[in-house]
């Protein structure tokens, strides 16, 4: 089975415009998570859809589930999240496998609430790469220059562009593989690999690329949310 | 959710507009496949007029298309189920005005968004079931509606004397309808007129193909379709009212940028019933449907559809335009963004 896990874990702390997470401001005039879990549910080869929350908004997420969603609601799962991103998609999966059994044909598509702008092909052609390759990260090629600065004051490399690309997502898993990698980690490692394809290259397991979009931004800052409301021509709410 | 359109913005220029799309009362369908029509390239290639272009775009292009169901409100479609989109949004009602011609009648692609689009939400009534034809040639149906909708009406209007009917053109257009014709009816002459040997060579069930340089002086036909558009209309109308018996009936069914003459003496000494015949309606969809699923007329369209590379970025619908210009009947395409 095929699996989304949409992370809508974080408490909000870079946007400082509002109490409230980033996922569940409005971008148009539904929340991001909502335009986000939309996309998933639009795509028919995800069966199931699981969302991580901070155990604090679960409530809040399922009230935005039974007020906006009315296709598919029954595929739609809401999970309490962890202390990070890595401990989320953990969670994710414990519910999959509690929900539907451990299989070797379980593949999972995880992808931030707050890149509400992904696309069908995107997420098709992570479904396509993950079933032939097993691991699979969207990225962009980079278009800024690169810089390394081990200290913050001076530059320390400056990598060959053309071999650099920025992260977004989804990143998807064969769920099994995702379980082994991530055992395999100690504590320490556990608390520094924040980014879940970073677990696999670490232990040296192929990652393959899936061509994401510069439109499939993350919106993590005031700026890059003024610029997501501009896209949808809706209002700012400052 | 926030769908993406492909809009047109200028004569070769696509721009994503973000859309927040509203699906709650309408079917969500993903498209499957699409069809490019001269319409498309007009545009596309800036051969309108500079007031329309200003007017109209931008705009997603294409009307020509196939999908698949994701979710329909009335739960009359079920989700997976293939369908043909409709184009036409009706106008007012009407028992005798049909639905494309109707006041306040639109059209997807003229004016309004097309189907170039990543989801598209549309009443129930404005999708067909196409079942039993293969995505790429249903992605056409739209094409074949026209036809089918141009036979509809030549067979209400039309005396009965049918013994030859002539067909002006070598194209895609051309080419269905003489094979509609042909199967509508079986005891007719379908003489096709045209300018290019190599593409009148397609059309092998007519009963006769004639380059329009070497028709003879005798020819006579007892009705006839127009289906040249842009300048080859006024030498195709020409030719017509110059060999067409009494009362006959004139199909115009190809679009010209430009105002054309016409011989309206002999129009008028003929009787002649010259009949404008654009775009269709539901029940020519069904229609068109319904011939489609014949195997022996599948392979006769196999034979005039070319199929471009799957379409995955806006460089892919660039690669797709101009690869249509240089193919010579209809170009289709997968939809994968």
């Amino acid at each position: 089975m095929i699996f989304g896990g949409i992370l809508a874990g974080g408490i909000g702390s870079r946007m400082n415009m509002a109490d409230m997470p980033k996922q569940f401001l409005n971008l148009g005039d539904k929340p991001m998570v909502v335009h986000t879990l939309e996309k998933f549910l639009l795509c028919p080869k995800i069966e199931q859809i699981y969302i991580g929350v901070h155990p604090n908004w679960v409530l809040h997420m399922e009230d935005l589930v039974n007020k906006f969603i009315n296709i598919r609601k029954d595929c739609v799962h809401i999970v309490s999240g962890g202390g990070d991103r890595n401990v989320t998609i953990m969670n994710i999966v414990d519910a999959v496998e509690r929900d539907y059994g451990e299989s070797e044909e379980h593949y999972i598509i995880t992808h931030d609430s707050v890149r509400p702008f992904v696309t069908s092909r995107i997420i098709n052609d992570n479904i396509d790469t993950v079933l032939s390759h097993n691991i699979c990260d969207t990225v962009i090629a980079a278009t800024d220059t690169i810089v390394v600065s081990e200290d913050g004051n001076m530059i320390s490399d400056i990598p060959v562009r053309s071999k650099m690309y920025q992260g977004q997502t989804p990143q998807s898993f064969q769920v099994n593989l995702l379980k082994k990698l991530y055992r395999a980690l100690g504590e320490e490692e556990k608390a520094v690999l924040t980014d879940a394809c970073k677990i696999a290259v670490v232990q040296n397991e192929p990652v393959y690329l899936v061509k994401g979009e510069p439109s499939n931004l993350k919106i993590t800052t005031v700026s890059d949310y003024k610029v997501a409301q501009a896209m949808v021509g809706g209002k700012v709410v400052d | 959710m926030i769908n993406y359109v492909y809009q047109l913005v200028a004569p070769g220029t696509f721009s994503v507009k973000y859309e927040e799309a509203q699906f709650e009362s309408q079917v969500i369908i993903k498209p499957r496949y699409m069809s490019i029509c001269h319409a498309d390239q007009r545009y596309y290639t800036g051969q309108r007029e500079r007031s329309i272009l200003d007017r109209k775009l931008p705009m997603a292009l294409i009307h020509e298309c196939c999908g698949e169901v994701l979710f329909d409100p009335s739960g009359k479609l079920k989700s997976g189920e293939e369908v043909v989109l409709i184009p036409n949004v009706p106008g007012e009602h009407s028992d005798i005005i049909l639905e494309n011609y109707a006041k306040g009648a639109g059209f997807l692609s003229s004016g309004r968004d097309g189907f170039l689009r990543e989801f598209i939400s549309l009443p129930e009534d404005r999708l067909v079931r196409h079942e039993g034809i293969p995505q790429k040639l249903a992605a056409i149906t739209e094409f074949v509606s026209v036809a089918a909708h141009s036979i509809r009406r030549f067979d209400c209007i039309s005396h009965g004397i049918r013994n030859r009917i002539g067909v002006w053109g070598d194209g895609s257009l051309s080419f269905i309808v003489a094979n509609l014709l042909k199967q509508a009816y079986p005891g007719s002459e379908i003489i096709v007129i045209g300018k290019n040997p190599g593409k009148l060579s397609y059309f092998t069930f007519a009963d006769e193909t004639i380059l329009r340089d070497e028709l003879p002086a005798q020819f006579e036909i007892d009705h006839a379709f127009e289906c040249c558009g842009g300048d080859g209309s006024y030498y195709a109308i020409e030719d017509i009212i110059n060999h067409i018996n009494p009362q006959g009936t004139v199909m115009l069914m190809g679009v010209s940028e430009n105002r054309v003459a016409v011989n309206t003496r002999d129009v008028l000494e003929k009787g002649l019933a010259v009949i404008g015949s654009s775009r269709s309606g539901r029940a020519d969809f069904e229609q068109a449907v319904s011939w489609m699923k014949n195997e022996r007329f599948q392979r006769r369209l196999d034979m005039i559809i070319f199929e471009d590379e799957k379409v995955s970025s806006v460089e892919d619908i660039h690669r797709a335009f101009r690869m249509d210009r240089n193919t010579p009947f209809k170009t289709v395409f997968e939809w994968g963004l």
